[in-house]
C-alpha cells in the first residue's frame, strides 16, 4: 500500500534544498483542478519575507520528516484564481458528501504519496471528518507527528473519498476556473438534494440552483420547504427562475409562486413558456386551503367512448407523467367528468374493451372550493389515490394526489 | 395603506420569535437574582443602569440576528470557518462549562421557587428535567416556539406583582433617568453585575441559530430587527419591575442582602398572597424556560462548530453526540442541584466568571465577522455602527473583567 500523508502533517513540514539545508516550511498546498484533478500542483513555502511557490516537479521526495527538493529555483507566490488551496479553501469549510448525501465539514485531507518519474508527488485521496481527524487538528504542532499517528489509532477513521466530494463555490467565475461542476448533485434523489440545500447558506443554495439543470432543480425545489422556495426563487435571475418553474408540476409551481411577492411572481410568470404559464396562472387564482389550491392540472383524461387501446396510446404520449400516475379519467363531450379508471385494470382487459366498463362504481369527486379538511377526509374515508376536482360547471379542472395530502397532514 | 400596515403587522408576527425569546430568557434565575439583590440592597437607585443595558443588548443582539439572516449560518459555524478548528474547540469547551453552570443555576431556581410552596426539590427537579428533555426531543420547532412564546407572557407576573406592592413610582421614575455613582465597592460591583449578567455568551449563539432555523432572510430582516429591539426593551422593562418590586417590598422596610431569588419572593408575603405567588411563579417560569433553552442551544452550537450531525429532527443514531451532549447537560445540571451541601452559590458566581471570560472573545469575533464583506456583502456595519459596536464591546469587556475580578475574589476568598 502506498504511504499516506495527512495535510496536518504536511503543514509546517521542513523543506530542504539540494545541499540538505533547511530553507523553509510548508504553509499551504494547492491543486489546480484544470491541470490535474487530484495531484497537488503547488506547495506554498513560508521562508524569509515572502511565500515561495514550489512546483510539484521540483520535489524529489516527500515524507513525514521533510521535503527534499531537486530543483531549487523557486518563484515568489502569486495567488491565482485557478488554485484550490487546501488550508484556505477546503479546511473547516462545508462540502457535500454526494455518497452519504449530507453536508459535512472538513477537518483534514489525506494524501497518498505516489511516484511520478522517480519522484514523490501527493495525490488527494480522502477528505477527513469525524473525531480522528479532529484529534490531529487539535494536536497538530503540539506533539511530534509520529506520536499523533499512534494516539489516533484507536479511533475509527471517518473519511469521504475525494471523488464523492462536491465543493460548493458561490462565485461562477471561480467555479469555472476550479473546474467544479455540480453534475454529481443532479444524480441525487431530489428529496436528498433538497435536504442538502436546506443545510447550506443562501449564497451556496443559489449557486447550486443556478448550475444544475432546470429539471433537477425543479424536482429538488418542489421538495424544499415553502418559505425557502420563495427565497431561492427570489435570489435567482428571473430567466433561470422561470426555467425552473416551467419544469415544476403546475400545482407545485403555483404554491411556490404564491409564496412570493406579487411583483416578483409576475416577473417570473412573464418569462415562462405559454403552456405551463396559463396552467399555473389558473391555479394561482384559487385559495391555498381549498381543493382548487391543492390540485394539479397534470392528469390524463379521455373521452368516455375510448377503449383500452386508446388509453395505451394516450399514455405513450404522456411518458413523463407515468411515474406517479394511477388513475385515468373519463369525460363527456362537454368536458364533464364521467368516470375514473384505476390504471391497474387496463392490464387485465382486452384492447377493445370500453374504458367505461372498467370505471369504478362510485365516483368520488370534489368541487374547486371544497375546504382542505374536507378533502383530506375524502381521501381517508374512500381510500382514493387521486381525487378529481370539478369546476362550477362540473368540468374536470384538476386532480389532487395522495402525496399532496401527506404533505398537508405533515405540516399540521 | 391600511392593508399595507396590516401586512407589516402580519409579517412581524411571523418573524416574532427568536429575538423576543432570547431577550426574555436573559431574565433567567441568575438575572432575577441580580435584579432582586439590586432592589433589596439599594432600592430605586440602580434603575438608571437599565437604559444603557437596553442599548448594549440591542447593539449586540442586532448584530447576531443580522449575521444569521444574511449568511444563513450559525455563529459557531462562522467562527469555525473563519478562525479554525482549534479556536472553535476552545470556545466550545468553555461554552459547555459555562452553560452547564447556567443550567444548574436555573434548576436551582426551579427548586427554590417550588420549595416556597413546600414541594421538595427531589420531586420538582427530576420532573422539570424530564419535562425539558421531552419537550425538546419530542416537540416540533413550531410547537416548541409557541410554548416558549407563551412562557414569555408569564413574565407579566412581575409587572403585576410590582403593581400590587404599590412602590413609590415617583422615586422609581426619577431614579430611572438619574445616574448615581457612589464610591462604594459593593455598589459598583452591583452595577457591574447588572450589566454583566444581561449579556451572556450563550445568547449570541442561541439567537443567531434561531434566526437561521426560522429561515429569516435578508428580505424579512427589517421586521426581525424591530423584533430584536422590542424584545430587548421588553426585557429591560421586566427587569425594571423586578427591581421596583424588591425596592418597594424589601429596601423600603430596611435594606438587606439576599442570596437566593426565592428569598425575594418570600419577602413579598406581607403584601398579600398574590404578590408572593406571582413573583414565585415568575421565577419558576423563567428558570424552567431558560433550563429548556440553554442545553439545546449548547448542543447545537457545539455540534455545528465541530461538524457533528445535529438537530432534533434527526434520530438518536444519526446524531449521537448531539443527543448525548443535550441529555448530559440536563442530567448533570439537574443532578448537581440535588447533591446535599453542594456549593451552589459559589458555582453560580463561578459561572459568571466564566461568562465574563468568554464574552469578550465572542464579542470581538462577532464584530470582526460582521465586517467581512465576503460574508456580509452590503450588510456589514457602517462606520457609525462600528463605533457604537466597538464602544459597546470595550464597555462590556471592561465591565466583565471588573466583574470577573470581584467574583474571583469572592470565589477564592470564601
Amino acid at each position: 500500500m502506498a504511504e499516506l500523508l495527512y495535510f496536518t502533517e504536511l503543514l509546517d513540514l521542513r523543506v530542504y534544498d539540494l545541499k540538505g539545508r533547511r530553507i523553509g516550511r510548508i504553509a499551504d498546498a494547492a491543486l489546480v483542478p484544470l491541470i490535474h484533478p487530484v495531484r497537488v500542483d503547488r506547495y506554498l513555502m513560508g521562508g524569509g519575507w515572502t511565500w515561495l511557490n514550489i512546483r510539484y516537479d521540483q520535489i524529489r521526495s516527500i515524507s513525514r520528516d521533510g521535503i527534499q527538493l531537486r530543483d531549487e529555483v523557486l518563484t515568489p507566490h502569486h495567488d491565482d484564481e485557478y488554485m484550490l488551496r487546501i488550508a484556505r479553501d477546503l479546511l473547516d469549510q462545508q462540502i457535500i458528501d454526494v455518497n452519504g448525501r449530507k453536508v459535512v465539514r472538513v477537518n483534514d485531507v489525506t494524501f497518498e504519496i505516489r511516484k511520478e518519474n522517480g519522484c514523490d508527488v501527493l495525490a488527494v485521496l480522502e477528505v477527513d471528518i469525524g473525531l480522528r481527524s479532529m484529534l490531529r487538528r487539535l494536536l497538530q504542532g503540539l506533539l511530534p507527528r509520529g506520536w499523533i499517528r499512534r494516539l489516533q489509532t484507536p479511533i475509527v477513521p471517518n473519511s469521504i473519498r475525494w471523488e464523492f466530494c462536491n465543493i460548493v463555490e458561490p462565485d461562477p467565475q471561480r467555479r469555472l476556473r476550479l473546474n467544479i461542476s455540480n453534475e454529481k448533485l443532479e444524480r441525487l434523489h431530489p428529496a436528498d438534494l433538497a435536504d442538502i440545500v436546506e443545510e447550506l447558506g443562501p449564497e451556496e443554495r443559489e449557486a447550486i440552483f443556478e448550475t444544475i439543470d432546470s429539471e433537477a432543480a425543479a424536482d429538488a425545489l418542489s421538495e424544499v420547504e415553502p418559505k425557502m422556495q420563495a427565497s431561492i426563487l427570489e435570489s435567482l435571475e428571473t430567466e433561470k427562475a422561470a426555467e425552473i418553474v416551467d419544469e415544476m408540476a403546475p400545482d407545485e409551481a403555483a404554491d411556490a409562486l404564491g409564496e412570493l411577492e406579487a411583483e416578483t411572481s409576475e416577473e417570473i410568470l412573464e418569462e415562462m413558456q405559454a403552456e405551463p404559464k396559463t396552467e399555473v396562472e389558473e391555479l394561482l387564482e384559487f385559495a391555498e386551503d381549498t381543493a382548487g389550491g391543492m390540485m394539479t392540472t397534470e392528469y390524463v383524461a379521455l373521452r368516455d367512448s375510448a377503449t383500452v387501446a386508446d388509453a395505451v396510446e394516450a399514455l405513450q404520449g404522456n411518458e413523463d407523467l407515468l411515474e406517479s400516475l394511477n388513475t385515468l379519467f373519463l369525460i363527456d363531450a362537454e368536458g364533464r367528468l364521467a368516470g375514473a379508471v384505476p390504471l391497474g385494470r387496463l392490464f387485465v382487459a382486452a384492447g377493445a374493451t370500453a374504458l367505461r366498463e372498467l370505471a369504478t362504481e362510485t365516483l368520488i369527486q370534489a368541487p374547486v372550493d371544497e375546504k382542505q379538511d374536507r378533502v383530506t377526509e375524502l381521501f381517508d374515508k374512500y381510500n382514493v389515490l387521486t381525487l378529481p376536482v370539478l369546476d362550477e360547471e362540473g368540468k374536470l379542472a384538476g386532480v389532487i394526489t395522495a402525496d399532496d395530502i401527506i404533505s398537508v397532514l405533515r405540516q399540521k | 395603506m391600511l392593508k399595507r400596515i396590516r401586512l407589516h403587522i402580519a409579517v412581524f408576527f411571523t418573524v416574532i420569535g427568536p429575538g423576543f425569546i432570547t431577550a426574555m430568557v436573559d431574565n433567567d434565575a441568575g438575572g432575577i437574582l441580580t435584579y432582586s439583590q439590586a432592589g433589596a440592597r439599594y432600592g430605586y437607585l440602580p434603575l438608571w443602569t437599565l437604559l444603557p443595558i437596553a442599548i448594549l443588548l440591542v447593539v449586540t443582539q442586532e448584530m447576531n440576528s443580522r449575521m444569521g439572516a444574511v449568511t444563513g449560518k450559525g455563529l459557531s459555524d462562522l467562527i469555525r470557518e473563519e478562525f479554525g478548528l482549534r479556536v472553535t474547540f476552545l470556545v466550545m469547551a468553555v461554552l459547555v462549562v459555562t452553560n452547564l453552570t447556567n443550567i444548574m443555576a436555573n434548576f436551582a431556581g426551579v427548586a427554590g421557587s417550588l420549595e416556597l410552596f413546600s414541594v421538595s426539590r427531589y420531586i420538582s427537579v427530576p420532573i422539570a428535567a424530564a419535562a425539558v428533555w421531552l419537550l425538546v426531543v419530542k416537540g416540533t420547532y413550531r410547537s416548541v416556539e409557541k410554548i416558549f412564546l407563551g412562557a414569555c407572557v408569564v413574565y407579566a407576573a412581575y409587572v403585576i406583582s410590582a403593581l400590587l406592592i404599590e412602590p413609590n413610582w415617583r422615586e422609581a421614575a426619577m431614579a430611572s433617568v438619574q445616574p448615581v455613582l457612589m464610591l462604594d465597592t459593593a455598589y459598583i460591583a452591583m452595577v457591574i453585575g447588572m450589566v454583566g449578567t444581561s449579556i451572556a455568551p450563550w445568547m449570541q449563539f442561541y439567537l443567531q441559530a434561531a434566526v437561521v432555523e426560522k429561515g429569516i432572510t435578508e428580505r424579512d430582516y427589517a421586521e426581525s430587527r424591530i423584533e430584536v429591539i422590542v424584545g430587548c426593551i421588553t426585557m429591560t422593562v421586566i427587569a425594571f419591575f423586578i427591581v421596583v418590586a424588591c425596592a418597594g417590598a424589601i429596601w423600603a422596610h430596611g435594606p438587606r442582602d439576599i442570596h437566593e431569588p426565592a428569598t425575594a419572593a418570600q419577602a413579598l408575603r406581607p403584601f398579600g398572597k398574590y404578590a408572593f405567588v406571582l413573583f414565585s411563579a415568575g421565577l419558576f417560569n423563567a428558570s424552567l424556560f431558560a433550563a429548556s433553552i440553554q442545553p439545546l442551544s449548547t448542543a447545537y452550537s457545539v455540534c455545528e462548530g465541530l461538524g457533528f450531525e445535529s438537530g432534533v429532527n434527526k434520530r438518536f443514531g444519526e446524531a449521537p453526540i448531539f443527543y448525548w451532549l443535550f441529555t448530559l447537560l440536563i442530567a448533570i445540571g439537574a443532578g448537581l442541584v440535588l447533591i446535599p451541601g453542594f456549593p451552589l452559590v459559589r458555582m453560580i458566581l463561578l459561572s459568571q466568571v466564566l461568562n465574563g471570560i468568554l464574552l469578550p472573545v465572542i464579542l470581538i469575533f462577532m464584530v470582526r465577522l460582521i465586517n467581512k464583506t465576503e460574508l456580509m456583502g452590503r450588510w456589514t456595519n457602517s462606520r457609525f455602527y462600528n463605533t457604537v459596536a466597538w464602544t459597546a464591546v470595550v464597555v462590556m469587556i471592561g465591565l466583565t473583567l471588573a466583574l470577573v475580578s470581584i467574583n474571583l475574589r469572592d470565589v477564592l476568598g470564601k
